[in-house]
C-alpha cells in the first residue's frame, strides 16, 4: 500500500471536516469507503494532525462494528444474522459459506478475494435469510444456492 | 421556485406538487425501498423508462416509498386521471413490456392487478382523494385495497405518504398536505399550545421506552440553556425491525416537518438525525430532503417569516447497538466511542456537549405533524387507552403476508398474526412472537388474545421496542433462540459495566452449554437468578433488559430448556448436537437429490431405492431436508 497516497487521503479527508474533533466518525468512514479498511498510518495521520492521541482514534476505530482495521478482500459478502433471519436459518446459511470459502466469519479468503462478515439485520427482513455480497441484497437464500452465488463471483474472477 | 414564506407561496408549491403527484397523463410508480430494489426494483424502473421512450409514449414515470407488503414487489402502480390506481405485483423486468401493452390498450386480462384504489383519505388535509368514481365493469372483480386482509385491519398514519409520493420531491410532500402544520405552528401556536396538544394526543415514543412525548419536550423546555438540540434516533438497531428504514427513505419531510415543530416548541435552533450504517438509501433521502428544505427555506433563518430559525445535520452510525441508547447516541454524535453514561444526568438538561437535548424516534416525530394538523384529540382517540394512535411493525418470520403494517394500538396479536399476516405457512402451527428486539420477550400462542400496547406488552414479560414482530413455527427452538440474542449482546455490550459485559457472557456460555447437551440441573435457575441481578446492576437499559429473551422463554417455554438439559433432545430440531437426520423409507423416492446435494456427502443409496444418512459424517446442516421434494427427511 501506497503509504504517499493513504496520508494523502488522510489529510484532504481531515481538511475536509475542518480538522473538527467530532467528525472523527465521519472521517474515518470516508477513509474506509476509499481503502475498504482502515489502514494503521491513516489512523497515525489523523492523531498528528487533529492532535488526538493515537489511543483515542484506535477507541473509536474498534469501538464500532462497520470498521476494519484488517485489509478485505475484494468482494464482501455480508450474512445477515438479525432475528428474522436466524428464524430462517442464517446460521446454517453462514457455515455453508464458512465451509465453501474455507474461512471463519470475519476472515478474508488467502486468494484475497472473500472477505465474510456476519451483520445484524440488513433491515429486508420480510426477505429472510438475506444475505448482501458487494451491496446487492441476495433474497431468500438457501443454504443450497450458495455454491451457485460463489461460482458466478468466482467465474468473473477469471474472464 | 423561490422560497416559501407565505401560506400562499406553500398553496403554489402544493400545486405544483399535484402536477406531479396526480398528472393530467397516465402515471407510474414503482416502489423503490430497500425492499423493492432487493426484489429488482431498479431495473424494472430503467425497463419502463426504456419501453416508453422507445414506443414515444407520454406517460409520467415515477419513483415511490413501500406500500408494505413486500411479497408483492416489485410492486408498480399504474394511475390513470379519472381511473382507480391500480396495483401490479411481481413486476419482474420481462413482464414491462406486457405491461406497458395493457396500459395502451386500456385492457387487464393478461397482468391481473394484485389491488385496486378508488379514493383515499388524505389524513392532514382531511379530504377524499377519489382516483375513480365510475368503477369500470371489468374492474369490479379487483378487490380493492382495503378489502385485502393485510390492509383491511391498518391505519397509516406514519406511512401516509409512503408508497404514494417521490420521496425525492418535496413539492409531492407539500402537496399531501406537508409543512403546513409547520406554518399553522409557527403562525398561530405558542411552543406551549404545541406541547399541550402533543400532550393531549398522549404520543408516546415508538422507539421502545414509550416515554410521554409531551412530557419529554416540556422538560427540555424548561431545562436552563440558550443552545439546545433536538435529535432523531434512526438507528434501528433492533434486528428483524424495519420500520424506521421505511420512513426514512419513502417519506423523509414527514419527519424533517415533526423535528422543526419540536424544534420550535423546545427552544432548539439545531438538529441531528442519527442514521444507521446499514442504511444507505435512507442516507441518501434525508440528505437529499434536508437540502430540498433548506433551498425553499423550511430549514434555516427565519422560516415562515417567523423569525425561527432551525437545520438539521444528518450523521451516519458505525454500526453499534448500544448507540440506539439516548446517551449513547449522543456521545457518539460528539464523535466518540459511543458508551452509555449514568442515567441520574438527565439528556433533556445535559444531552450532547452537556446541552439540554431532545432525542425521539423516526416514527415519533413522523406523528408530530398529524398532531398538530389533525389536533391531539383526534389522535387520542385512536388505538387503546394509555396507548393511543397507531404502531408500525414488522412482520416477519414465519408467516404467511411479510411486511410492514400500521395498525391501532390494542389491537390483539391474534388479528395481527391470523388476519393480517394470514397465519403461519405450510400449515405449521403457531409458537410464539418476538417484540422488542434484544430487550424483548416472546410471547406464545396462549396468549395470542393479548392487546398490542405499551402495557400489555411490559406485563407480558416483553415490550413494545421500535416494532419488530418476529413469528416463530414449532420449528423454531425457544431455547436457542434464548442463546441467538446472547450472542448479540455479548458483542453489543459496550463493555463499561462488569454485570452486563461478564454477566451476559457467562449466561451466553450457560446457554450456549445447554443447545450443545451439556445442560446441567440447575442451569434454569442459575439464569434466572443471575438475570435478576444483571438487571439490577447495569447502567443502561441494554444491560438492564439483557435478560429479557431468557427469562421470557424461560416462563413460557420452561418445558423445553428441560428437555435440552433432562432428555438432551431439541424439540423444534434445531439445535444440531442434539438433533438427528433421517431418511422416511416409505417416502424416499430414490430420486437421489439429497446426495447429491449434502455438502459433506453423507448421504448413498442407489437410484430409484431408498437412501440413508450416514450420521457419524453428518453435519446436520439440514440441506438435504431444504431439496427433498417427498417430505422424505426428518428431524429429531
Ligand atoms: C440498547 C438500546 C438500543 C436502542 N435502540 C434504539 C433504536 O435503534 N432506535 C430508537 O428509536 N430507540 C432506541 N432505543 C431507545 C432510545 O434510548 C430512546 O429511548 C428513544 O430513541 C427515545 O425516543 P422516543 O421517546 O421517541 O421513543 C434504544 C435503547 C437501548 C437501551
Ligand atoms: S449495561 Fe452494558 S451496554 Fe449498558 S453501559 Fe453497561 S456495559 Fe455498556
Ligand atoms: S433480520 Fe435479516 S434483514 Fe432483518
Amino acid at each position: 500500500m501506497d503509504l504517499k497516497a493513504i496520508t494523502k487521503t488522510a489529510r484532504d479527508t481531515i481538511k475536509k471536516y475542518n480538522r473538527d474533533h467530532s467528525q472523527i466518525i465521519a472521517i474515518l468512514q470516508d477513509i474506509q469507503g476509499v481503502y475498504n479498511y482502515l489502514p494503521k498510518e491513516a489512523l497515525s495521520v489523523i492523531s498528528e494532525e487533529m492532535d488526538v492521541p493515537l489511543s483515542r482514534v484506535y477507541e473509536i476505530a474498534t469501538f464500532y462494528n462497520s470498521f476494519s482495521l484488517k485489509p478485505r478482500g475484494k468482494h464482501m459478502i455480508e450474512i445477515c444474522a438479525g432475528t428474522a433471519c436466524h428464524v430462517q436459518g442464517a446460521a446454517n446459511i453462514l457455515d455453508r459459506f464458512e465451509r465453501e470459502l474455507g474461512i471463519k466469519r470475519g476472515e478474508t479468503t488467502q486468494d484475497g478475494l472473500f472477505t465474510l462478515e456476519e451483520v445484524r439485520c440488513l433491515g429486508c427482513c420480510s426477505l429472510a435469510a438475506v444475505v448482501r455480497l458487494d451491496g446487492n441484497i441476495y433474497p431468500f437464500v438457501k443454504q443450497d444456492d450458495i455454491p451457485r452465488i460463489l461460482k458466478k463471483y468466482k467465474k468473473q474472477e477469471v474472464k | 421556485m423561490g422560497r416559501i414564506r407565505t401560506l400562499k407561496d406553500l398553496d403554489l408549491a402544493a400545486k405544483k406538487g399535484l402536477e406531479t403527484l396526480f398528472p393530467k397523463k397516465t402515471k407510474i410508480m414503482v416502489g423503490t425501498a430497500t425492499s423493492g430494489i432487493a426484489a429488482g426494483a431498479l431495473e424494472v424502473y430503467e425497463e419502463l423508462k426504456r419501453e416508453c421512450e422507445k414506443r414515444k409514449l407520454d406517460i409520467h414515470l415515477s419513483k415511490t416509498g413501500s406500500m408494505g407488503m413486500d411479497s408483492l414487489e416489485p410492486l408498480v402502480e399504474v394511475i390513470e386521471p379519472g381511473k382507480p390506481r391500480l396495483a401490479y405485483g411481481k413486476v419482474t423486468k420481462d413482464k414491462v413490456s406486457p405491461l406497458i401493452d395493457q396500459v395502451v390498450s386500456g385492457s387487464i386480462d393478461g397482468l391481473k392487478p394484485a389491488y385496486r384504489i378508488d379514493d383515499e383519505d388524505d389524513l392532514i388535509r382531511q379530504e377524499k382523494i377519489t382516483y375513480g368514481k365510475k368503477i369500470e365493469a371489468k374492474l369490479k372483480g379487483i378487490p380493492k385495497i382495503n378489502e385485502l386482509p393485510f390492509y383491511k385491519k391498518q391505519l397509516r398514519i406514519a406511512l401516509r405518504n409512503c408508497g404514494t409520493i417521490d420521496p425525492e420531491n418535496i413539492y409531492e410532500y407539500i402537496a399531501r398536505g406537508g409543512y403546513y402544520s409547520l406554518y399553522r405552528a409557527l403562525s398561530s401556536m405558542t411552543p406551549e399550545q404545541i406541547i399541550d396538544e402533543v400532550t393531549i394526543s398522549g404520543l408516546r415514543g415508538r422507539g421502545g421506552g414509550g416515554f410521554p412525548t409531551g412530557r419529554k419536550w416540556l422538560s427540555c423546555r424548561k431545562a436552563h440553556g440558550d443552545i439546545k438540540y433536538v435529535i432523531c434516533n434512526g438507528d434501528e438497531g433492533d434486528p428483524g425491525a424495519y420500520m424506521d428504514r421505511s420512513l426514512m427513505e419513502g417519506d423523509p419531510h414527514s419527519i424533517i416537518e415533526g423535528m422543526v415543530i419540536g424544534a420550535f416548541a423546545i427552544g432548539a435552533h439545531e438538529g441531528f438525525i442519527y442514521v444507521r450504517n446499514e442504511y444507505p438509501l435512507a442516507v441518501a433521502n434525508l440528505q437529499k430532503a434536508v437540502e430540498q428544505a433548506r433551498e425553499l427555506g423550511l430549514l434555516g433563518d427565519d422560516i415562515f417569516k417567523s423569525g425561527f430559525s432551525f437545520d438539521i445535520k444528518i450523521v451516519r452510525g458505525a454500526g453499534a447497538f448500544v448507540c440506539g441508547e439516548s446517551t449513547a447516541l449522543m456521545t457518539s454524535i460528539e464523535g466518540k466511542a459511543g458508551e452509555p453514561r449514568a442515567k441520574y444526568i438527565h439528556t433533556v438538561e445535559q444531552g450532547i456537549w452537556n446541552r439540554p437535548s431532545n432525542l425521539n424516534n423516526v416514527e415519533t416525530w413522523a406523528n408530530v405533524p398529524v398532531i398538530i394538523a389533525r389536533g391531539g384529540k383526534w389522535f387520542a382517540n385512536i388505538g387503546a387507552k394509555n396507548s393511543t394512535g397507531t404502531k408500525v411493525f414488522s412482520l416477519v418470520g414465519k408467516i404467511n403476508n411479510v411486511g410492514l403494517v400500521e395498525v391501532p394500538m390494542g389491537i390483539t396479536l391474534k388479528e395481527i398474526i391470523y388476519d393480517i399476516g394470514g397465519g403461519i405457512p405450510e400449515g405449521k402451527s403457531f409458537k410464539a412472537v418476538q417484540t422488542g428486539g434484544p430487550s424483548g420477550g416472546c410471547i406464545p400462542a396462549d396468549l395470542i388474545d393479548l392487546p398490542v400496547d405499551f402495557d400489555s406488552l411490559w406485563e407480558a414479560g416483553s415490550m413494545m421496542g421500535s416494532g419488530g414482530m418476529i413469528v416463530m413455527d414449532d420449528r423454531t427452538c425457544m431455547v436457542d433462540i434464548a442463546r441467538y440474542f446472547f450472542d448479540f449482546l455479548v458483542s453489543e455490550s459496550c463493555g463499561k459495566c462488569v454485570p452486563c459485559r461478564e454477566g451476559v457472557y457467562q449466561m451466553y456460555e450457560i446457554l450456549h452449554d445447554i443447545c450443545h447437551g451439556r445442560g446441567k440441573k440447575g442451569d434454569i435457575e442459575l439464569l434466572e437468578s443471575m438475570g435478576k441481578s444483571i438487571a439490577d446492576g447495569s447502567l443502561c437499559a441494554l444491560g438492564g433488559s439483557a435478560p429479557n429473551p431468557v427469562l421470557s422463554t424461560i416462563r413460557y417455554f420452561r418445558k423445553e430448556y428441560e428437555a435440552h438439559i433432562n432428555k438432551k433432545k431439541c424439540p423444534a430440531g434445531v439445535c444440531r448436537a442434539l438433533i438427528k437426520y433421517s431418511i422416511l423409507a416409505d417416502k424416499c423416492t430414490g430420486c437421489g437429490v439429497c446426495a447429491k446435494r449434502c455438502p459433506v456427502e453423507c448421504i448413498s443409496g442407489e437410484r430409484k431405492k431408498v437412501h440413508i444418512i450416514d450420521q457419524g459424517k453428518c453435519i446436520k446442516c439440514g440441506t438435504c431436508k431444504e431439496v427433498c421434494k417427498f417430505d422424505a427427511i426428518i428431524v429429531e
